[in-house]
């Protein structure tokens, strides 16, 4: 009992301390001083009369979905006294082969720089920087010459990392068993089973409606969809984070979407957020980075070419390139088991105070990253908002994607969780797939790692889109593989 | 017992009998490649003919309709893809004329509000003819754009936009001497004696000695609702089966046809930016191949309605149903109705930022090339489906009101989407069966109903 309420004053400690340092403190500091000038507040009970002022005002729902917020990101619980890497990951053999991937991109990408002869970094002079400012909004109809770049690595190159992935402690022993692990990975993670699946998901079951599936024409409005939508509303306007992240699990009524997620991932437009991104969008003018080209190549490849998104293009590089300038993203990296690259000013190789992160974001694309965003430009059209879900998506939700760490929402669990689930329940599908040299995973890989991004028809993907978020994890994805195989 | 008339027949004789009776074997004919030869080939029972062989069913081109429509004997159950006089709703010049004439007539009998639901055509004026109305609307409207269409081209061709009247006068000294070519021509409207004819403008076309070729001059509507920062226009099919009665489907899929080049209206003179027709577009430097520029109408109406909420949505596309409904019956009374006759158009729709619908123009050939694997699909099961319900086979009962992906949208009067007769009394819970943009089943659709047509049959014999 004291070790749990230890815990949970060490837990409020820290989200106190981090939301001291942002915007909504401030504003609720200016409110409290504000509502002082009110009738109802008085002298002996002033604690008391403000937090109700505050919790009338609708700022105690504000402060609600803050604290949610962080809770969400916020690390499982471990030992006290561990190290911070082991918040980032507490496996070590997991540890090392994420710094070796990560020593082999920055190779990659550094010899890319020497070919080229051209510099991570380099100011752009005036005349370059007026013209880009007029281009902003149409910088897809730039058509430059990205022949000699490629993709730093694609999914499938990260695909091998995994597969070589051992836990040095584990012997697996060389006689096959019915327990032996038929797939392409080899390390022994916890995932969960179907019926601890039907659990945690317990609301896509059978008896719960489900948009998607029972707003079909066939089925009459009546019986789900519009009590749904009703329900969707009413959270819409009580502004409740946590309702609406509840109420998301049985799936989003189109118009509704766009604002629930922003209440979900905690995002209003403030002006501080407009002014942030604009700084963001100065920066992109100011100075021309490497990974620019990496961006613009990607999205040439793969947006641009989609049915779908090839509409979107202008927005996918106003995101994109503001994205890799944007240093907030280093927060992320204390519980992602990826470290940003480090680079160094010309000539002080290995000295740190000349150290600097590269790209400043500390996030170096791959082939098919565009892809995060595309889908999100059907729900948001004003650029720093579109920016600012995103942002919060990937440090959320997609840096699983493309980390190696043992965190039940990484890829590499994803991964073992497709291939134990199509192992158990589909056997005969399984050995004769790996019969013929088609290992499922390196099918379903692919779908996985971009989040179902450009596989599925957008509708289809929003909705399983609504479903990561309704239930703060990635393992739908490997859900979702699995029924494609069935 | 074939007629010849004279050299050039293409008609046929075969055993009289009831027009229902099934057929053997259905000859079809047609110019046309790709898509449609697809579907024609592979539709069993039907059998290509050649050159100068008797036909069941003609695809024709409309060159071809012109020269030979007006000799040619057709059975009862011959099917051609045509109406003779089309133009009527085709040719931009003749369409305004008529939905000018229907407009004043709806105002005569219904009031200023029926005819008000006719504004979906911005205000075009008929060049040279109507210059001088034309410059009086001009004057009083200083600083829009205008767009000058050539009345009988496609794929974008001659079209150029201005804010002056000078811009006009270099133009007029340029074309004043061109000629037209054949295919371009007028009809002689004059050996088709439409009931309700027009006055006598066409005649003083006649009398000039050096023909001039035909352009309109609307007004340009320059706040289309863009998307991705693009302008884009809706290509839409609707299958009319007959005029009198009217008789009018709609397709559920379509596409919207993006411009490469973001929108701005400082960039007239760029003929990329401004005309969405994909043939254009393919001239672009911008333009890659694989893109294709469309989107499917789903998927247009998807983004809409998570932009704007189902309620906008729904207004919009039945303004779009309206546009179709009205287009139609302002033509009804002229063009010659004929039982073999049926047309498949391609309805031009611009949607501007206060999400109103626009009619561009009519096809009477929508294009049927595919620029893409989806385009191809969509191409496809549209053309089965328009041969489901053309129904050489003598399957259907009549009474559908859904054939595969087309709606019946019109039948002499409107179609509820409810079984049973529709409630006009009330307007409270009368809802069009049109599905534009919607879910798309028609293969399942399909199998449904041939089962139930076939045991229908089994049970009748």
């Amino acid at each position: 009992m004291l070790q749990e309420e230890s815990d949970l004053s060490l837990v409020i400690a820290q989200i106190v301390q981090k939301l001291k340092g942002s915007n909504l403190y401030a504003q609720l500091e200016r409110q409290a001083w504000a509502s002082l000038q009110r009738p109802e507040i008085k002298l002996e009970s002033l604690k008391e009369d403000i937090k109700e002022f505050f919790k009338i005002s609708g700022w105690e729902k504000k402060l609600q979905n803050a604290v949610y917020s962080e809770l969400s990101v916020f690390p499982l619980p471990s030992h006290p006294a561990a190290p911070p890497e082991h918040l980032k990951e507490p496996l070590v053999y997991m540890r090392k082969a994420q710094g070796s991937w990560e020593k082999r991109i920055l190779k990659s990408l550094n010899s890319m720089c020497t070919e080229l002869s051209i510099p991570l970094a380099r100011k752009r002079p005036v005349g370059e920087q007026k013209e880009l400012l007029n281009k902003w909004n149409e910088m897809g109809t730039d058509e430059p010459d990205l022949s000699l770049f490629r993709p730093v690595y694609a999914p499938k190159d990260f695909l091998e990392v995994l597969i070589n992935l051992r836990n040095p402690n584990y012997e697996n022993g060389d006689s096959l068993s019915f327990r032996t692990h038929l797939g392409l990975i080899q390390v022994p993670l916890k995932v969960k089973d179907i019926p601890e699946l039907k659990e945690f998901f317990v609301e896509l079951g059978l008896t719960t409606g489900q948009l998607g599936i029972d707003d079909s024409t066939q089925v009459p409005p009546e019986l789900f969809e519009n009590e749904h939508v009703r329900i969707g509303q009413k959270v819409l306007a009580e502004q409740d984070s946590a309702a609406a992240q509840q109420y998301i699990r049985q799936g989003s009524p189109t118009a509704l979407r766009a604002e629930l997620w922003a209440l979900i991932l905690n995002i209003s437009s403030q002006p501080e957020d407009i002014l942030y991104y604009e700084q963001l969008k100065t920066n992109v003018i100011q100075h021309d980075l490497l990974v620019d080209s990496l961006i613009y190549k990607d999205v040439k490849l793969t947006a641009s070419n989609d049915d779908y998104y090839f509409v979107f293009e202008d927005y996918l590089y106003q995101v994109l390139l503001c994205f890799s300038r944007d240093t907030s993203v280093l927060g992320h990296f204390a519980y992602n088991s990826a470290s940003p690259p480090k680079s160094y000013i010309r000539g002080k190789l290995g000295l740190e105070e000349y150290a600097v992160f590269y790209p400043p974001n500390g996030v170096i694309p791959f082939h098919g990253f565009s892809m995060y965003v595309a889908p999100l430009c059907f729900l948001y059209h004003e650029p720093s908002k579109l920016y600012q879900i995103f942002r919060e998506m990937y440090v959320r939700f997609f840096f699983r994607l493309h980390s190696i760490s043992s965190h039940p929402s990484g890829i590499v669990s994803l991964c073992l969780l497709f291939e134990t689930l199509l192992q158990t329940y589909l056997p005969q599908l399984f050995y004769h797939l790996r019969e013929i040299g088609a290992q499922p995973l390196r099918i379903s890989f692919k779908w996985m790692v971009r989040a179902f991004s450009g596989y599925l028809a957008t509708d289809q993907l929003l909705l399983l889109w609504d479903r990561i978020l309704g239930y703060n994890s990635l393992e739908i994805l490997a859900a979702r593989a699995y029924c494609q195989l069935l | 017992m074939s007629r010849p008339k004279n050299q050039n027949y293409k008609g046929h004789g075969l055993s009289k009998g009831k027009e229902r009776e099934q057929r053997a074997s259905i000859r079809f004919k047609t110019t046309l490649v790709n898509t449609l030869m697809d579907v024609l080939r592979h539709r069993p029972g039907w059998v290509e003919v050649k050159d100068e062989g008797d036909w069941d069913f003609y695809w024709c081109d409309v060159s071809w309709l012109r020269e030979n429509f007006d000799h040619t004997y057709m059975d009862e159950h011959v099917r051609i893809s045509h109406f003779r006089n089309h133009y009527e709703l085709t040719r931009k010049n003749y369409m305004v004329k008529n939905l000018k004439r229907f407009r004043k007539q709806l105002e005569r009998e219904a009031g200023k509000l029926e005819a008000a639901k006719c504004d979906f055509f911005p205000k075009t004026f008929e060049m040279p003819c109507e210059y001088h109305l034309f410059v009086e609307e001009f004057r009083k409207n200083p600083g829009i754009t205008w767009i000058m269409k050539p009345v009988a081209r496609s794929q974008g061709k001659g079209i150029f936009l201005f804010r002056r009247l000078k811009d006009i006068m270099d133009w007029r000294k340029g074309t004043a001497g061109k000629k037209l070519t054949s295919s371009e021509a007028q009809p002689a409207r004059s050996a088709v004696n439409p009931p309700g004819g027009h006055d006598a403008r066409s005649s003083e076309d006649q009398k000039d000695e050096i023909p001039v070729e035909n352009y309109v001059a609307q007004r340009y509507i320059e706040n289309p609702y863009l998307i991705g920062g693009r302008k884009f226009d809706l290509r839409v099919y609707v299958l009319v089966m007959s005029y009198i009665p009217l008789r009018a489907w709609l397709y559920r899929d379509g596409f919207a046809r993006f411009s490469n080049t973001r929108f701005t209206l400082s960039s007239i003179d760029d003929q990329y930016v401004h005309l969405t027709n994909v043939a254009v577009q393919k001239t672009s430097p911008d333009y890659h191949p694989k893109k294709g520029c469309k989107w499917m109408i789903q998927r247009f109406r998807q983004y809409l309605a998570s932009k704007h909420g189902p309620e906008a949505v729904e207004t919009l596309f039945s303004d779009m149903d309206n546009i179709f409904i009205r287009s139609l019956q302002s033509v009804q009374k002229v063009i010659i109705s004929d039982k073999h006759c049926f047309e498949l158009y391609g309805y031009d729709i611009l949607i501007d930022q206060d999400l109103k619908p626009w009619l561009l123009e009519v096809n009477a050939s929508p294009s049927l090339t595919a620029s893409s694997q989806e385009d191809y699909e969509l191409k496809t099961c549209l053309l089965e489906d328009t041969l489901h319900v053309v129904d050489m086979e003598a399957r259907l009962t009549g009474r559908e009101k859904r054939v595969g992906g087309f709606d019946l949208m019109w039948n002499d009067g409107p179609v509820s989407r409810e079984e049973g007769a529709p409630d006009l009394s009330g307007m409270g819970n009368f809802v069009t069966n049109t599905h534009l943009g919607c879910v798309n089943d028609r293969k399942k659709q399909l199998r449904q109903l041939f089962r139930s047509l076939q045991s229908q049959k089994k049970a009748s014999s």
